[in-house]
């Protein structure tokens, strides 16, 4: 009786379907337990949280530096009225760090990466948070304002990536955009 | 305090006896119920519409809302959904499981008022702000974005409002002991509003510790809270609070199998350990939202977002079972007894209380929990982080699951409680099925949506440039699904205002029976007590679900694998 105290011993141990039940939902449990640290050591797409304290100024300065010394070319947006309307192409060297800076409403700058090489890619928010969605491949990342998120990455096929932001940011936040072209 | 018992077979004690089921009803807690549960309601109401703006917007082809409204529409249907309506609605569950089934009255009018005026000042303070266009921080006002300081201190007030309604819940259940209301254990109802109480308090905590600093700082008496700090802690808020509904919602499903079927528990010791499970684990959830975020290491997501080892997840998986086994017990106990499945073609489909409750069981377990517990994967989140995927998810848990439960228990609550039998029966029968289809478009829309990558919280998906004819379509089913549930919720909302003012007064008399099985000549009842291979459809569905469960999971390792490397 659900609705009414017990006044009988309703102590009881699982028994018949409910303990087959109980035994394949335990193990299922174990099994998904398990996939995450199987996953961390053995599988290539991880979210490991590398983050730094940087001051988004100290950000900006780092950002603006890598720009200057590693600039490629211009990316003119084709998109009509967009609010990003062009970026400059940056090309980190590989191996090495690339700095990707989001602010009210763009990604900043646009790289040019190398099929299989690995970079080290910072990522800052100089206004408010900001979410990293690089599409169409859809992996996404968190972005905050004072910690510098590092992501190491190793684009495995090529063509031209879309970043678009996935957390509100604002009257634009729909059209914050960025650029990754991967040769 | 005329009377010192509490219990309400003390001479002179404030209540009646239920005219349909010989239950003792108290005076105060039915008032209050009445008052929470109509305000729950209106809420519902208000999120509803917006919820249907907001379809409209995000069915690209209809694009309604202009891009400041549609930010400010949707912070409003986040606060009025989940969390006015669902409060409300959870305070009212909490008198009427602390009273009638204890048989004692509510410990105090005084602070079920103050309870009561807290919330709604909270409640008309946040969405005024909202509406005034003071607060387009959605419902989890990320900082470093600010709102007014109006819609943290509503937010305060109602989470405030909101404990002091447990307290008077907690204060209810010591005096029903301490004056021998009842003898034995509480029923399985009230220790399931017990678990979502304790739950609650957790809850409200976190939201304490992290909305009076934001509060302090959006007045500008204090420094800026860190932003990661804030995300840590607003989730315990946020991701339990929605712990608070699951564990109401399951003591719903206990409450109406029985109301409607005649089910019991097939094994109180099972049950309630799993609500235990739930309190002790449900809080690590707070990391879901963090699984792509910098500055937490793998070790810690990995830990908590798999709730100790799954152990929440367990405990849904009971209640998955034993509430349909209860149900199927109770069918065959009745002569329902041909082949595995001949006791679900006997079910009350027509009754709105089982069809609520039993679409919100399938929606929530096949559809709420398999998504939920596979996003909630540490590294698959990569693949979905903040894309349509994830209100996906929380439509099917919350609004399918938990939304429909309340909805239908709402089918007995008014005709026990307001004493009045219900408008348009008729209609009433259809709207379960109406808002569960409708909802579940919903879902199918964004999660697939999502899993092309469009995110949530954007007005726009053509800006971008990056979105094909499939993004558009699926936005699509998320339109129409989103005019279907708005229907059911309309008819709903206007069933039950309307049975309020119009229905007939069943004072002294039974409620008009909304249809049960009736018990085939020959049967018995408590014959299958001892059976514990009686259950044979519900092991099948069980063990179908898990079959789905498993391909979903492993499908997303699949996709997760597909994309670049990355550490």
């Amino acid at each position: 009786m659900s609705l009414r105290p017990l006044t009988t011993p309703w102590f009881h141990g699982p028994a018949g379907h409910e303990k087959i039940w109980l035994g394949c939902a335990i193990l299922w449990c174990f099994v998904m337990s398990l996939m995450m640290p199987y996953w961390h050591f053995r599988g290539k797409q991880n979210s490991t949280g590398e983050a730094y304290t940087v001051k988004p100024a100290d950000f900006f300065a780092r950002t603006e530096k890598f720009v200057a010394s590693n600039r490629v070319g211009t990316f003119k947006n084709p998109i009509a009225n967009a609010l990003m309307t062009e970026l400059p192409i940056v090309e980190p060297p590989a191996g090495g760090d690339a700095y990707l800076m989001g602010r009210m409403w763009q990604w900043y700058p646009a790289l040019r990466l190398r099929k299989g090489e690995t970079y080290r890619l910072h990522l800052s928010s100089l206004d408010l948070q900001h979410g990293f969605s690089l599409q169409p491949l859809n992996m996404n990342f968190q972005v905050l304002p004072g910690y510098d998120h590092v992501l190491t990455i190793t684009p495995t096929s090529t063509g031209e990536f879309t970043i678009v932001c996935n957390e509100f940011c604002g009257a634009g936040h729909h059209a914050m955009t960025g650029k990754i072209f991967v040769e | 305090m005329s009377n010192p018992s509490h219990s309400l077979s003390a001479p002179g004690a404030p209540g009646r006896v239920c005219g349909t089921t010989g239950l003792s009803v108290c005076f105060a807690a039915q008032r209050f119920i009445k008052l929470n549960a109509v305000s729950g309601i209106v809420f519902l109401l208000l999120g509803g519409i917006a919820a249907l703006l907001l379809a409209l917007t995000r069915w690209q082809t209809v694009h309604l809302l202009p891009v400041d409204w549609f930010y400010r529409i949707l912070t409003f249907h986040g606060i009025n959904m989940l969390i006015l309506w669902i409060l409300f609605f959870e305070v009212a569950i909490l008198y009427f499981a602390c009273t009638t089934p204890l048989n004692c009255r509510l410990f105090s009018r005084k602070i079920a008022w103050a309870s009561f005026g807290m919330m709604l000042t909270g409640a008309v303070m946040v969405d005024y702000i909202i509406l005034a266009g003071r607060a387009d921080v959605m419902m989890t006002s990320y900082l470093p974005l600010l709102a007014h300081p109006l819609f943290y201190l509503g937010i305060i007030l109602v989470a405030v409002g909101t404990l002091t309604g447990v307290f008077n819940f907690f204060a209810t259940l010591y005096v029903a002991k301490r004056d021998g209301a009842y003898t034995g254990s509480m029923p399985i109802v009230t220790f399931g509003a017990l678990a979502a109480a304790i739950i609650a308090v957790v809850t409200l905590l976190h939201g304490a510790v992290v909305m009076i600093p934001t509060f302090t700082y959006s007045m500008g008496w204090t420094a800026q809270p860190d932003p990661a700090w804030y995300r840590l802690i607003w989730w315990g808020l946020g991701h339990q609070s929605q712990q608070v509904n699951v564990c109401a919602m399951v003591a719903v499903w206990y409450l109406l199998s029985h109301i409607t079927v005649g089910a019991r528990p097939i094994n109180e010791a099972v049950c309630r350990t799993a609500f235990v499970l739930y309190i002790l684990f449900i809080n690590l959830a707070s990391a879901h939202h963090l699984l792509v975020d910098p500055g937490v290491g793998a070790t810690w997501k990995i830990w908590n977002t798999s709730y100790a080892m799954y152990l929440a997840v367990l405990a849904s998986m009971i209640h998955g079972f034993t509430v349909p086994a209860g149900v199927e017990l109770a069918m065959r106990e009745k002569g329902y007894t041909n082949g595995i499945f001949g006791w679900v073609t006997a079910l009350p489909w027509r009754n709105p209380a089982f069809s609520g409750t039993a679409l919100s069981l399938v929606i929530f377990g096949f559809l709420g929990g398999i998504t939920g517990v596979t996003l909630g994967t540490q590294q698959i989140n990569i693949i979905a982080h903040n894309t349509l995927r994830i209100p996906g998810h929380f439509h099917v848990t919350v609004v399918g699951g938990t939304t429909l439960a309340f909805m239908a228990l709402a089918y007995y609550v008014i005709p026990l409680i307001f004493q009045r039998d219900f408008i348009f029966r008729g209609v009433a029968r259809v709207q379960p099925w109406l808002f569960g289809i409708g909802i579940t478009m919903v879902a199918f829309g964004m999660s697939f949506a999502g899993s092309m990558g469009v995110p949530r919280r954007s007005w726009d998906i053509d800006a971008q440039g990056v979105y094909g004819p499939a993004a558009h379509l699926w936005l699509g089913v998320l339109g129409m699904g989103g005019i279907l549930a708005f229907t059911g919720l309309l008819i709903f909302a206007l069933l039950c205002v309307g049975t309020l003012f119009f229905g007939a007064k069943i004072e002294g008399r039974a409620m008009a029976d909304w249809g049960t099985p009736p018990a085939l000549a020959g049967s018995q009842p408590g014959s299958l007590a001892h059976d514990h291979y009686a259950t044979k459809g519900t092991i099948v569905l069980t063990l179908a679900f898990l079959a789905c469960f498993a391909v979903y999971y492993f499908a997303n390792w699949k996709a997760l694998a597909d994309v670049w490397p990355v550490r």
